[in-house]
C-alpha cells in the first residue's frame, strides 16, 4: 500500500508542469554557483599550490556547493510538500484517501516516501554535474559521498517537516509558508549561534549537516536526523489519526 | 427482507460548533440488494450523513458498522465494503483515466492478477471504454462523474454510497446512470441522495426524509406514492414536519 501511494505521488508530482520548471531553474542555480565557485578556485589555484597540504577542488568547490544546493532545496521543499495534503483536501481529492481502507501512517510513509524520490533524482541531477570535477583533477570522492549523503538526509528533514505543516493546514499557501518559515527558522539557528556547542544550534539539522559538508560522517548526526524525520512524520500520523477521529 | 444487513447506523449526530447540528441521532439500516433514497431540502444534512457513513467526517455521536464491521474500530475492514463518489468527485485532475482507476482499486485492496479485469468491468459499466488515455481534466463534467462513478464500484463494494450521482449530467447519462444504479442493487446495497424525486420513485425501494438534520419519514417508495404522487407527498411530509411551512415562505416580509 504505502509503494502504491509513493508511486502515485511521484508520478503526479514528476507530471506537473511546475515540478519541471522547478527542476529546471534549480539546475541553472546550480551550474551557475558551480561556474563561479569554479572560476574562484582557478584564480587562486596557483598561490594555494604554494601550501602545504592545500586545500583540494572537492573541498573547494564541491563542499560549498553542496551546501548551496542545501539552502535550494530548504526554499524549495515547501512548494512540493504543500500539494502532499494540504493541495488534496483543498481539491476536494483527500476524501478518496480518507474513505479507503489504507491507515493514516501507509498514507504518510507513502507520500513521504513518494516525494523523497523526486528529491533524490534532483540530488542525483546535481551530484552528476559535480562528478565533472573527476574528469579533471583527482576528486575526493568520500568527501563527495559524505556531502551527498547529507543533502538528501537535509531534505528528507524538510520534506518530513513539510510534511506535518501539510497535514496541519487545509489551505497550500499556507502549509507551504509556514514550512518555509519553520526552516528559515532553524537555519538560523545554526547560523546565529555564538558558539559550536550550544544547546540552540544542536536543534537545527543544518548544523548536523555542517559536520557531513566538512566530511565528518559522525554516529551521532546521523542519529539527529533519523530521530528528527520519525518524530516529524510521527506527528503527521497521529495529527492524520487525530482528524479521523474528532474532525479538523 | 431476509437478506443480510450490509450498513447500520445508530443515533449519528454531528454539531458544526457548539450550537448548530447539522444532523440530530440518526438510525438506519440497509439490507443486500437494497435501494435507499435519501431526500431532503437543501442544507437538511444528506451529504453530512453520507459523509459520516462511509468515514469521511468522524459522527460526534453514533456508530455505524459495515458488514458487521464497526466502522470506528475496524475501519479499514469496514471501508473496504464501501465505495463513495462524494457530492465533488475526488478526481485526479492531471491523471489518465486507467491510471487514476487502477490507483483507485489498488487502495482498495484488489489483487494485482485481479486488476485489468475489475478495470475492465468498471469502464464498461460506466461506458469509459473510449476514455482510457484521456486526461481527466479533459473531460466533460458528465464523463468526469463517470470517471467517480467507476472509481466507487472498482472493488464491487457491498455498499455503494453515492451523493447526487447525476446531478449536471444530461438526459441520455442520467438514463445510462440509472440503469446503472438499478444494477448495482441486484448484488449490493446502494444509498443515493438526490433532489429528484423521479429518481427515488424509479430506483429506490425505500425512502428516507431528513429535515434540518433529523429524519422524518422513513417507509417504502410505494408508501409514500399511496399519498398521490411523489412530489406532493415529500412536500407534504416536509411542510408537516416544520410548522407553518417551509423556511423561506416565513422569512420573506
Amino acid at each position: 500500500m504505502i509503494y502504491t501511494i509513493a508511486k502515485k505521488e511521484f508520478r503526479s508530482l514528476f507530471a506537473a508542469p511546475s515540478t519541471w520548471w522547478m527542476l529546471a531553474l534549480l539546475q541553472f542555480l546550480f551550474a551557475w554557483f558551480y561556474f563561479a565557485r569554479m572560476d574562484d578556485y582557478l584564480q587562486v589555484q596557483a598561490q594555494l599550490a604554494q601550501l602545504d597540504n592545500a586545500p583540494g577542488a572537492t573541498i573547494a568547490v564541491a563542499a560549498p556547493l553542496c551546501g548551496a544546493l542545501a539552502l535550494m532545496l530548504m526554499m524549495l521543499i515547501p512548494l512540493f510538500t504543500m500539494r502532499l495534503i494540504a493541495e488534496e483536501r483543498r481539491n476536494q481529492t483527500w476524501v478518496l484517501l480518507l474513505t479507503a481502507p489504507v491507515s493514516a501512517a501507509h498514507i504518510v510513509l507513502g507520500k513521504f516516501l513518494g516525494l523523497l524520490a523526486l528529491l533524490a533524482i534532483i540530488i542525483a541531477g546535481c551530484a552528476a554535474m559535480l562528478a565533472t570535477l573527476l574528469l579533471g583533477t583527482h576528486a575526493d570522492i568520500g568527501l563527495m559521498l559524505a556531502n551527498l549523503g547529507g543533502v538528501l538526509l537535509l531534505a528528507a528533514s524538510y520534506a518530513a517537516l513539510g510534511l506535518y505543516l501539510s497535514a496541519l493546514n487545509k489551505q497550500p499557501i499556507i502549509a507551504a509558508a509556514s514550512a518555509l518559515g519553520l526552516s528559515f527558522g532553524l537555519w538560523l539557528l545554526e547560523m546565529s549561534a555564538s558558539d559550536n556547542r550550544s544547546f540552540l544550534r544542536a536543534l537545527s539539522p543544518n548544523a548536523h549537516f555542517q559536520n557531513l559538508n566538512m566530511g565528518l560522517v559522525n554516529s551521532a548526526d546521523l542519529i539527529y536526523f533519523a530521530l528528527f524525520i520519525a518524530t516529524l512524520l510521527w506527528l503527521t500520523i497521529r495529527q492524520l489519526n487525530d482528524e479521523r477521529r474528532h474532525g479538523l | 427482507m431476509s437478506a443480510p444487513v450490509t450498513l447500520s447506523a445508530h443515533d449519528l449526530t454531528r454539531r458544526h460548533g457548539a450550537h448548530l447540528v447539522a444532523v440530530s441521532g440518526v438510525s438506519l439500516e440497509l439490507r443486500r440488494g437494497e435501494v435507499l433514497g435519501l431526500l431532503g431540502h437543501n442544507g437538511a444534512g444528506k451529504s453530512t450523513i453520507l459523509q459520516m457513513l462511509t468515514g469521511a467526517l468522524p459522527p460526534d455521536e453514533g456508530t455505524v458498522a459495515i458488514c458487521d464491521f464497526d466502522l470506528a474500530e475496524e475501519p479499514e475492514r469496514a471501508k473496504a465494503c464501501i465505495g463513495f463518489l462524494p457530492e465533488h468527485p475526488p478526481l485526479y485532475r492531471d491523471m489518465r483515466v486507467d491510471d487514476y482507476l487502477l490507483f483507485a482499486a489498488r487502495l482498495h485492496k484488489i489483487a494485482p492478477d485481479k486488476l485489468a479485469d475489475a478495470l475492465a468491468l468498471a469502464k464498461q459499466r460506466c461506458g469509459l471504454q473510449d476514455c482510457s488515455k484521456k486526461i481527466i481534466g479533459t473531460l466533460s463534467k458528465g464523463y468526469q462523474q463517470r470517471v467517480g462513478i467507476a472509481q466507487a464500484i472498482i472493488h464491487n463494494p457491498a455498499v455503494v454510497v453515492l451523493d447526487e450521482p447525476t446531478v449536471g449530467l444530461d438526459p441520455a447519462q442520467i438514463r445510462d446512470i440509472r440503469t446503472l444504479i438499478r444494477e448495482l442493487g441486484d448484488n449490493s446495497s446502494v444509498i443515493l441522495s438526490t433532489h429528484l424525486l423521479n429518481e427515488v420513485e424509479n430506483l429506490c425501494d425505500r425512502v428516507i426524509i431528513l429535515q434540518h438534520g433529523r429524519l422524518i419519514f422513513s417507509g417504502s417508495s410505494t408508501e409514500m406514492l399511496a399519498n398521490g404522487n411523489m412530489e406532493e407527498a415529500f412536500l407534504q411530509i416536509t411542510e408537516q414536519s416544520s410548522p407553518g411551512g417551509t423556511q423561506w415562505h416565513n422569512d420573506s416580509p
